[in-house]
């Protein structure tokens, strides 16, 4: 029983931790990324506004990042302090997986994050767009070894146990195991996704206050263009992630559907439930409410094609899905809104009423969150649905777990509420300060200014780094 | 197998650690000085000689724990379980300092202390926890069919303490000596009058440890004080002699930066002091760093990318210190404009 609770307090307190920190490298990846076209534009355009959009973003990054970091350096950390026998056991594949994104794309980002934040007016300008290039290339190495190492977790192959512990065999097909190509597409437009809503929505902030700008136009325009573009491809991605669930974990693409299996599903395929609220005990979906035969055309591509149940599992090896269902649900209502949020936009850009349909602001002001909201539904899918297994079919949970008293994790736990609460409230405070400040034309004109001596005061009211919210500035 | 890779990936992790004890150290050090600097413009001045490079630094810290968990997955696992709640400490001091950096500018005026005082207590936990993970590392940590035995509070005894409290002297002296080197006028004289006080601490704290560690252990003192071992090693001592009279030196002559080169100098000696007595321990007392290593498949896969791209970040770092070289003065600053 005591075991159990503090298995429970340590799957809670990764599971807090990793959901903070997974919303700031959503914002980052996808920041970094525009801050790259926007100094790209400005270079190649030479107009203002590109450089004062740059500068703008550059300082919500700075803030966003320094959160991922301080978030990111915890999570190093836990899978020793937390599951310490998930680390002996499988530490051979997800150490050198780790290793390498510390040396390809932490120090990466790092190393030029200074020079892109800092070396304005100190390097020339080619070489500030590389080192913002090679920020934003760091931070997609990043996710591109985070997420090799969790799907191998996943789906993982190209390895022997020997002696109780994993052994690679196979480097090319540890990295390249099967739900990787999908979960690396899927999370990389995730966050682009999430950043275009919050730009998106910043800019409808704006917008609906008269702040009616050209700087700000473009912030609006850019993002939904991106819904456009993009919310579309990610349902797609999404789809063939399901399918590729399907036959790798088809305990968890159950527990998403809802579907128990047993007899009266026979020869009738599979409806798609809307609603429903799947009962571990009873086994079975209460208030199922569904569209016949549409789950077999989504999930087998047939008319009939039926999928596994959950009781043709084993009840020991079946995720929660009452948790997973939702969770999953939840994602996929927040994909079709942003979907709908690019058609409305599309429509108003056709009628010219682009930047002055409130209906639209408004709309886009509220999808804002939605992004990030969606991405942690998704990792809840991902992640409960792989239960009780750490490494899929290989180890349990419970067998991962840290032999710590409940005491401790119980007040370890409490501490990371409680500074993360109050940490990372006050730094979205400040990003959502900066928002609500805008853009600044003319930001970073001058030539030479914050080079050795210089007083900042031209440039006041607005100068990065003293942006402080009230008059003094520097006295 | 012609290469050792135990020994390769031990060599590299050394390194590492060395590294961020080394970088994250003036970094952290600037923290636990910041009481000692009370007006504000010198507080930027401080904040901005490191604000450039502060997270490549810290990232040195991510590769140890990485590289641990690569090619030593036990030790990372036991290591991790036996000093959780120290670890936990240091992680969250870790938070308030790194954070306070972009909040700190970005605070209004009346909230501005509450940073400062996140980034002091922030650098001092962080640091002064560090200090007691290794003195209880260096300690020993019972290991029995792959679990630690202790129990959760070994790590709070006299001598994890005092390492504590010695790292804390240590990265202030690095600090203050940092700033020598990046700051001048008022704040520098200030750096000068705090780094004598600091260098005596660091010379005794090394003093204790040096004696503490044989004491405790005899074969530690085999190591040291038994025939040829006696004559190999006896430039460390030596050395630290010498390092410390030239850096009270280069304070009387107002050198700006051989107090810190001096500073890194004797840190380095007294790294690789600990590392002689531990050797071959990686998780002392008894397991060697070939009973604890990884797989071959796994140290292989791992050390081509750590040969092949330490180097280059080497080199990157390199590049960003030399941007941002010189002195820091008031006004100058921080962001692109
Ligand atoms: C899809 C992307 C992604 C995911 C799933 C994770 N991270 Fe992360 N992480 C990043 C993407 C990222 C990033 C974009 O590279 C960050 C975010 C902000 C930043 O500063 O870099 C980062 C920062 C970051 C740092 C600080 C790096 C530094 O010092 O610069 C560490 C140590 C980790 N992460 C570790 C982890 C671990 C152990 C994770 C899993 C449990 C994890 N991250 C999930
Ligand atoms: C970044 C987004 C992520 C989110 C939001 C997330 C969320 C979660 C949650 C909620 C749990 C608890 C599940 C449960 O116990 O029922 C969990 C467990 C876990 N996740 Fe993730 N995860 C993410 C990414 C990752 C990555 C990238 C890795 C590995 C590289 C990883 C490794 C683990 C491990 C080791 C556990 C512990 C075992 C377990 O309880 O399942 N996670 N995660
Ligand atoms: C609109 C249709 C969508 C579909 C059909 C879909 C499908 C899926 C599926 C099947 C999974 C689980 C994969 C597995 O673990 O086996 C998943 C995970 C995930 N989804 Fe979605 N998704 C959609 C939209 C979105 C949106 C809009 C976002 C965020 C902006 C998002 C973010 C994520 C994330 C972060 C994960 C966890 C990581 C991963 O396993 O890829 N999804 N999605």
């Amino acid at each position: 029983m005591a075991e159990s609770l503090a298995l429970d307090l340590a799957r809670i307190q990764f599971g807090f931790t990793i959901s903070f920190h997974i919303i700031f490298p959503a914002i980052t990846i996808g920041l970094a990324s525009y801050l790259v076209v926007l100094e790209g534009l400005w270079l190649y355009t030479r107009r203002t506004l590109y450089r004062d959009l740059y500068h703008f973003w550059s300082k919500i990054f700075a803030v966003n990042f320094g959160m991922g970091v301080v978030s990111g350096l915890v999570m190093a950390y836990q899978f020793g302090t937390n599951w310490s026998f998930f680390s002996e056991f499988a530490g051979g594949v997800t150490g050198p997986l780790l290793a390498y994104e510390v040396l390809t794309a932490f120090f990466l980002e790092a190393g030029f994050l200074g020079v892109m934040l800092f070396g304005w007016n100190r390097v020339g300008p080619g070489l500030h767009f590389f080192s913002t290039v090679v920020v934003a290339v760091g931070t997609l190495i990043s996710a591109f070894w985070i997420l090799a190492s969790n799907s191998w977790m996943q789906t993982p192959q190209g390895f022997q146990v020997i002696d109780g512990r994993v052994v690679p065999t196979d480097w090319l097909a540890v990295i390249f195991n099967p739900s990787f190509p999908y979960r690396l597409a899927h999370m990389t437009v995730a966050a682009f996704l999430a950043t275009a809503l919050f730009v998106g929505a910043s800019a409808a902030w704006h917008l609906l206050r008269g702040r009616d700008q050209p700087a700000i136009r473009t912030m609006f325009s850019m993002a939904m263009w991106m819904m456009v573009a993009v919310a579309p491809l990610q349902a797609l991605i999404g789809d063939l992630h399901g399918l590729n669930t399907l036959q790798h974990q088809p305990a968890k693409l159950a527990a998403m559907e809802g579907h128990w299996g047993g007899e009266p599903d026979r020869g009738q395929g599979l409806p798609l439930l809307l609603f429903g609220w799947p009962d571990m005990e009873a086994e079975t979906t209460h208030w199922a409410l569904g569209v016949p035969r549409l789950g077999s055309l989504i999930v087998t591509h047939s008319w009939d094609g039926t999928i596994p149940g959950l009781k043709d599992f084993p009840a020991e090896d079946r995720p929660n899905a009452a948790v997973v269902f939702w969770s999953f649900r939840v994602m996929v209502g927040l994909g079709l809104l942003m979907i709908l949020l690019g058609a409305l936009s599309v429509l108003q850009r056709w009628r010219g009423r682009l930047y002055h349909s409130p209906g639209l602001l408004r709309f886009a002001l509220v999808m804002g969150p939605a992004g990030l909201v969606a991405i942690l539904a998704g990792w809840y899918t991902t992640e409960i649905g792989r239960q009780p297994w750490v490494v899929y079919g290989l180890m349990r949970t419970s067998e991962a777990v840290s032999p710590h008293a409940s005491g401790t994790l119980a007040l370890s736990l409490g501490l990371f509420v409680v500074v993360y609460l109050f940490v990372f409230g006050a730094g979205v405070a400040y990003m959502l300060r900066l928002v609500r400040k805008g853009p600044v034309t003319d930001e970073g004109r001058e030539q030479g200014d914050g080079g050795p001596g210089h007083q900042r005061h031209a440039m006041r009211p607005l100068s990065a780094v003293r942006e402080t919210f009230d008059d003094d500035g520097r006295a | 197998m012609g290469i050792d890779l135990p020994l390769l990936w031990a060599l590299i992790i050394g390194f590492g650690v060395m590294m961020y004890v080394l970088m994250d150290g003036f970094d952290l050090g600037i923290g636990i000085l910041y009481p000692f600097i009370p007006d504000k413009h010198h507080r930027d001045v401080a904040m901005n000689t490191v604000a450039p490079v502060w997270d490549g630094n810290e990232t040195w810290l991510v590769l140890g724990g990485a590289g641990l968990l690569a090619a030593f997955p036990l030790v990372y696992s036991v290591v991790l379980t036996a000093l959780y709640i120290p670890l936990m400490l240091m992680l969250l001091g870790l938070i308030f300092r790194g954070i306070a950096f972009e909040f700190r500018f970005k605070a209004r005026e009346r909230e501005r202390h509450i940073w400062d005082k996140a980034f002091i207590g922030g650098s001092f936990t962080a640091t002064f926890f560090q200090g007691v993970v290794l003195g209880a590392y260096v300690s020993g940590l019972p290991v029995r069919d792959g679990a630690y035995t202790g129990a959760p509070l070994d790590w709070l005894a006299p001598f994890p303490l005092f390492t504590g409290a010695a790292l804390v002297c240590a990265y202030a002296l690095l600090g203050s000596t940092w700033l020598i080197m990046k700051t001048e006028g008022a704040l520098q004289a200030r750096m000068v009058a705090l780094t004598r006080p600091l260098a005596w601490a660091l010379l005794a704290s090394i003093m204790v440890v040096s004696l503490w560690t044989p004491l405790r252990d005899p074969a530690i003192a085999a190591r040291w004080f038994s025939f040829p071992n006696l004559l190999w090693f006896s430039p460390v001592p030596l050395l630290v002699a010498a390092g410390w009279v030239a850096l009270l030196r280069a304070l009387r002559r107002g050198r700006q930066v051989a107090p810190f080169v001096l500073t890194l100098f004797l840190m380095g000696l007294g790294y690789a002091g600990l590392a002689i007595s531990g050797w071959p321990h990686i998780l002392p007392p008894d397991i060697d760093l070939w009973q604890a290593a990884a797989p071959p498949q796994s140290l292989g896969f791992a050390l081509v990318g750590a040969l092949f791209i330490i180097p280059i970040i080497l080199a990157y770092t390199a590049f960003a210190y030399y941007v941002f070289r010189g002195k820091v003065r008031p006004g100058d600053s921080g962001y692109h404009s």
